[in-house]
């Protein structure tokens, strides 16, 4: 399929191709984030995780109506504020949650996955109810659209490069309330040893309150994101989540770096495949090939050492 | 299991027999809730799950149609009363809820279903029960009950007409397909494809992507490196959303027509979710567009509004459904019966000359005859008319397929 072209038309091609890869990364990654800390840290198969993204859409959607209608002038950076709102809603929806229903669930890891899927389909008719069964717009500033004309060929998505940004800063952040802060410390304890974690005086049912808490923050930056590439309807979150657990699991429950890599090779296998293949078929090739993998590493492609 | 609930399902009958012995007319096997003062009709689509997005329109114009056609004085002298059952978007859920109507609450007909899997989910129910089923959907035919009325235009109907035009007027010479991974984006490709290349030109790619699929730049590089005249688009749903949305942050500017966008799966109700500003420049081939300029579209834009808000939009598929209630209307008036198999007999032929879309006749294989619009989106979400059709022929089984 490549004959015919120019030399300097195919690199431009390659160009933004991985570019493509790369931007679907970045919104494997950051879909995935949140549910690395839920699922990979604390063990809650948690269905919900694409509701608390779709609550960061529409507190986007709401944040906009907002400044449009009372700050017009601050609107192109409404944005940035859009998704701190994004993270404290979500993030406080998350808390509620966690004291209402999941603290009651951590022996039982197999109930919680039917207690959020139920948790999913309120929170899907509560948008419905509050926002309108049909898919809501969300407006962007000017800037956040278009593309960047980097030479006469190559074309770059603005919105992927926030996407990116915006991935990035987060993953940082993540590492460094993981692995440099004292709730990271404490989290990790906790993970690996409750009752023990317990002995030496960390509160664990807070520890977990404001893990499940962060996590569902994450999940809603990442719905704020995706505001600029994919839609914002109650049922929207279904799309993602299972990407979003794919991800997770091939990476292996509870590391960060494997959340990274997993992302990473998924979204560049199936990036790639898509643009010499049709793009149901690269779908159904990189499943396969993530299945096949699985099946000789069960714990996925990193794994936390734990004495057992 | 299954013969407790036959036993149930007999007793409710017999039950409602009785209960009806007085004062209902009973047609044939099946007895019709009629009485002197009313008749019932069934209403049957989701309104909770995935596919409520899409249907709610659907369900907002058959209210419509009902209320206004009461106002009138209702059908036969008899005002409707409607019994509505909610589809969930899960596809056996629609027959169970067929069922009900049916047996339970004796509808006259049923409007509703949405998808085709609905559709065909409710089929064998309202062939088996022998009532009648208004469709308000665009279809990829090979499918023609006498049960249903296909209200929507078949992909020969819409298809053709667009590809005419922009052969014609646009000068297309080759053209890129993408669509969602179901049945009606295949079959409308299969029915493009070969009418494109009966004309000797070229199709350069054909690309389907999972229902719900979100990610649309590798495509999007591929319409650079091909650089096709048009690219014609059946992808529906939320992925809808995301496609355009990348094609804009790609730099493809549809509104410069290179490549120019063609598609049939996109309303003024999806426009709502992209945004007009995404979509700005594409063209969308449809019976009906909320701009249409006629009186009686105006009135129906007019009462809608009234009835359902300033900002509410109406889509092809709401008007579809605001048809069906008149239409069964004009079919029990020429029976001068509510009696199902009378009704079924009188309906093809029925002509509206006057409808928000303009004549409209129903064919022998109960699909319409209608002119195909095509419209260029706008900023604001609404679409300018550019070309209409002459009145087309439905064709739901074209040769070749």
């Amino acid at each position: 399929m490549l004959s015919g072209y120019t030399a300097s038309e195919l690199l431009s091609i390659f160009a933004m191709q991985g570019f493509a890869g790369l931007s679907l990364f970045s919104v494997f990654l950051l879909m995935a984030l949140g549910l690395a800390v839920i699922f990979g840290q604390m063990g809650v198969i948690n269905m919900a995780h694409g509701e608390f993204m779709i609550l960061g859409a529409y507190t986007t959607y709401v944040t906009s109506n907002l400044f449009q209608a009372y700050a017009p002038g601050l609107f192109p950076i409404y944005f940035f504020v859009a998704v701190a709102v994004s993270f404290i809603a979500a993030g406080a929806l998350g808390a509620l949650v966690e004291w209402a229903v999941i603290r009651h669930l951590y022996s039982r890891p197999l109930d919680t996955l039917l207690a959020t899927w139920g948790l999913s389909l309120i929170l899907q008719q509560v948008y419905r109810s509050i926002f309108g069964a049909k898919e809501v717009t969300v407006i962007l500033p000017d800037w956040m659209m278009g593309a960047l004309q980097v030479t006469d060929s190559i074309e770059i998505p603005i919105n992927g490069l926030i996407v990116l940004v915006l991935t990035l800063i987060v993953t940082v952040f993540m590492w460094a309330v993981m692995f440099r802060s004292r709730l990271g410390v404490q989290l990790r304890a906790v993970v690996l040893n409750r009752p023990m974690a317990g002995a030496v005086g960390i509160n664990t049912a807070l520890v977990d309150r404001i893990t499940f808490s962060f996590g569902c923050g994450i999940a809603g930056i990442a719905g704020c994101a995706f505001t600029m590439i994919g839609s914002t309807g109650p049922t929207a979150g279904q799309l993602y989540i299972v990407d979003t657990f794919l991800v997770v699991v091939f990476g292996g429950a509870g590391t960060l770096i494997g959340t990274i890599c997993s992302a990473f090779g998924i979204a560049q296998a199936q990036s790639v495949m898509e643009f010499f293949m049709s793009g149901s078929m690269a779908k159904v090739i990189t499943l396969l090939i993530v299945v096949g993998i699985l099946m000789i590493r069960p714990q996925g492609l990193f794994s936390v050492k734990v004495r057992k | 299991m299954k013969s407790k609930i036959a036993a149930k399902l007999s007793a409710v009958l017999i039950g409602a027999a009785l209960a009806c012995a007085a004062g209902q007319a009973l047609a044939g096997d099946n007895p019709i809730a009629v009485t002197d003062k009313a008749v019932t009709v069934g209403i049957l689509h989701s309104i909770t799950g995935t596919i409520a997005l899409s249907e709610a329109g659907s369900v907002q114009g058959e209210k419509l149609a009902i209320k206004e056609i009461n106002k009138q004085g209702g059908v036969l002298g008899r005002q409707i009363e409607y019994v509505q059952e909610d589809g969930a978007s899960d596809w056996p859920t629609y027959s169970e809820k067929a069922q009900k109507l049916i047996l339970k609450d004796h509808v006259a007909t049923i409007f509703g279903c949405w998808t085709s899997a609905s559709r065909k989910a409710v089929l064998p129910i309202v062939e088996q029960h022998d009532n009648l089923l208004f469709y308000p959907v665009f279809t990829e035919g090979l499918e023609s009950s006498p049960n249903i009325i296909y209200l929507g235009p078949d992909a020969t109907q819409q298809i053709i007409a667009g590809l005419d035009w922009v052969i014609n007027e646009k000068k297309a010479k080759t053209f890129y397909f993408i669509g969602s991974d179901y049945i009606w984006p295949r079959t409308s490709f299969k029915i493009a494809r070969k009418y494109i290349e009966d004309k000797g030109l070229k199709v350069v790619g054909e690309e389907y992507y999972p229902l719900g699929h979100t990610q649309f730049n590798s495509v999007i590089n591929k319409f650079k490196l091909k650089k096709p005249d048009v690219i014609f688009s059946t992808v529906v749903g939320g992925s809808n959303v995301a496609f355009y949305k990348q094609m804009k942050a790609a730099g493809i500017d549809l509104a410069k027509e290179k490549p120019l966008l063609l598609t049939t799966s996109v309303t003024e109700d999806e426009v709502l979710g992209i945004g007009g500003e995404n979509i700005e420049g594409g063209y969308s081939i449809m019976k009906y567009f909320q701009s249409m300029k006629n009186e009686e579209n105006e009135k129906f834009v007019k009462d809608f509004k009234a009835a359902y808000g300033e900002k509410s939009v109406i889509g092809d598929t709401t008007e579809s459904a605001y048809l069906g209630p008149w239409i069964w209307k004009a079919a029990v008036e020429k029976a001068g019966t509510f009696d199902i198999d009378k009704v079924r007999a009188a309906l093809p032929g029925i002509e509206l000359v006057k409808t928000p879309n303009g004549y409209v006749k129903v064919h022998e294989n109960h699909y319409m005859w209608m002119k195909t619009y095509i419209g260029q989106a706008q900023k604001d979400g609404q679409f300018k008319i550019v070309h209409g059709s002459e009145l087309m022929e439905p064709n739901p089984f074209m040769k070749g397929y």
